[in-house]
């Protein structure tokens, strides 16, 4: 054990860890908009748009996360159409690339949890505010969509610790993050296990915090 | 469509034989992951405070630390770990460990920590009646885990577990960072030599989709197998 090492890397880890934590929340504030479009969409009746919203999820739930990455980092840089458009500046930048990756990765889950709450509010509530004359936008924005997220709340604490870990391969397409951070470290110092025991450590600081986050909603939003 | 022909023109063959390699890999690490699981399920069920310690560490940290950092853990780890244990032998040559049983079993305790998780849900969820009408037949304990609770266990654990193999699957390409020639590595080649990733990348997203989507089928069929009592 090289304690040494292990307090030497552990304010580098720490800022890394800031790089992570802004990854999550950017990609999960831009995700839970994508997924709520989405969700709304799954519950359209026409065919078509249902069939594209389905899609959507089923291919990116249906991919691991790197391969999702890769192509837009690599892959879509070499559309020569892309370069000479303004998307470019935002499509250059790897940490854009991730950005969008996650978000669209978060997005598709996203849709699954926010749908399935919808569909679980009995039509009782939703009859009980027609029957009070309340219109179907009012209906949809003061009463499904709470009840929808007190309802997604665990499934979606979940996601955010399932994200949170997924932010981990940034360091693929050269972000520094923890990971990033973690990986040169051990690849210069060949230390593995003090790397990883402090690295891990964060993580699991981290993913400790969100889950108590998550129960203390959970507790605070419950029905009764 | 060139790109994919089979033989030495195109890249159909080599995807070919990663996608084999990314389905040996899913299937040893789910393997090994059940090994695991059969070690820590029992210490979760313990009523012993040390073993249940040790089996909810093994889980959590698991569970909470990316699998991209396990691998890392793994790959630079492994080699000094083996190397250790051969220098108490006295054998002090470099060794070098086969980057499919490092990256099989890196995603294989990943897989064991979802696994325990589902057996131990599974198995508590089964009725305590169940247990008690196999003590009443006075089956021993081989015959009341193998016949009465394992069953019902496997059928309760069934849509679970096919998550994991999902997770699984798609973990797998992670190691491609060690340099095992699976799925993700041969389209990392393929794309790196013909500068076209785009197309490449796509391909390796259908393949994979095209795993998840067989593997469902399968899964499904066993779901049906396993409940035909109810």
């Amino acid at each position: 054990m090289d304690l040494e090492l292990m307090i030497n890397s552990f304010p580098k880890l720490l800022s890394a860890a800031v790089i992570t934590l802004k990854l999550l929340s950017v990609s999960l504030i831009i995700g839970l908009f994508i997924g709520l479009f989405f969700a709304i969409l799954r519950l359209n009746k026409n065919i078509f748009i249902n069939r594209f919203a389905y899609g959507y999820s089923y291919v990116f739930r249906g991919t691991p996360l790197l391969v999702q990455i890769f192509i837009i980092y690599f892959g879509l840089g070499q559309i020569e159409y892309l370069r000479s458009t303004v998307l470019w500046v935002i499509l250059k930048e790897p940490y854009w690339c991730a950005i969008i990756a996650f978000a669209l990765n978060t997005g598709a889950y996203t849709s699954e949890i926010l749908r399935s709450a919808f569909q679980t509010i009995k039509p009782g509530i939703i009859e009980a505010g027609k029957s009070l004359g309340i219109s179907n936008k009012v209906i949809f924005y003061k009463i499904q969509i709470p009840i929808a997220i007190r309802q997604s709340l665990p499934a979606y604490g979940n996601e955010i610790i399932l994200m949170m870990k997924g932010t981990s391969l940034a360091s693929t397409v050269t972000i520094m993050d923890l990971t990033g951070v973690a990986k040169y470290i051990i690849s210069t110092t060949f230390k593995p296990i003090e790397v990883f025991i402090v690295a891990g450590g964060i993580y699991l600081f981290m993913t400790f915090i969100i889950h108590n986050v998550i129960k203390f909603l959970e507790k605070k939003y419950s029905f009764n | 469509m060139e790109l994919l022909a089979f033989g030495d023109t195109g890249w159909g063959d080599e995807l070919f034989y990663a996608t084999l390699m990314t389905i040996a890999v899913s299937i040893t690490a789910m393997f090994i992951g059940f090994l695991f699981a059969l070690i820590f399920t029992p210490l979760k069920l313990s009523k012993n405070k040390f073993l249940n310690f040790i089996a909810n560490s093994y889980t959590t940290i698991i569970r909470g630390v990316p699998e991209l950092l396990v691998i890392y853990l793994f790959f630079f780890g492994g080699t000094g770990a083996v190397m250790f244990v051969a220098s108490i032998f006295g054998y002090n040559e470099y060794i070098e460990i086969n980057a499919f049983i490092t990256g099989a079993f890196a995603i294989g305790i990943i897989s064991g920590a979802y696994s325990t998780e589902v057996f131990r849900g599974a198995i508590q969820s089964i009725d305590k009646g169940q247990f008690e009408a196999a003590n009443v037949l006075g089956l021993n304990k081989f015959g009341k885990f193998f016949k009465i609770i394992l069953p019902q266990t496997l059928r309760l654990a069934i849509p679970n577990l096919s998550n994991v193999w999902q997770i699984t699957l798609k973990d797998t390409s992670l190691i491609s960072v060690t340099g095992l020639v699976e799925i993700m590595r041969q389209s990392y080649i393929a794309a790196g030599s013909t500068r076209d990733p785009l197309f490449f990348y796509s391909f390796a997203a259908v393949l994979y989709l095209l795993l998840t989507f067989v593997s469902m089928k399968l899964i499904n069929r066993l779901e049906v197998k396993y409940s035909r009592g109810y």
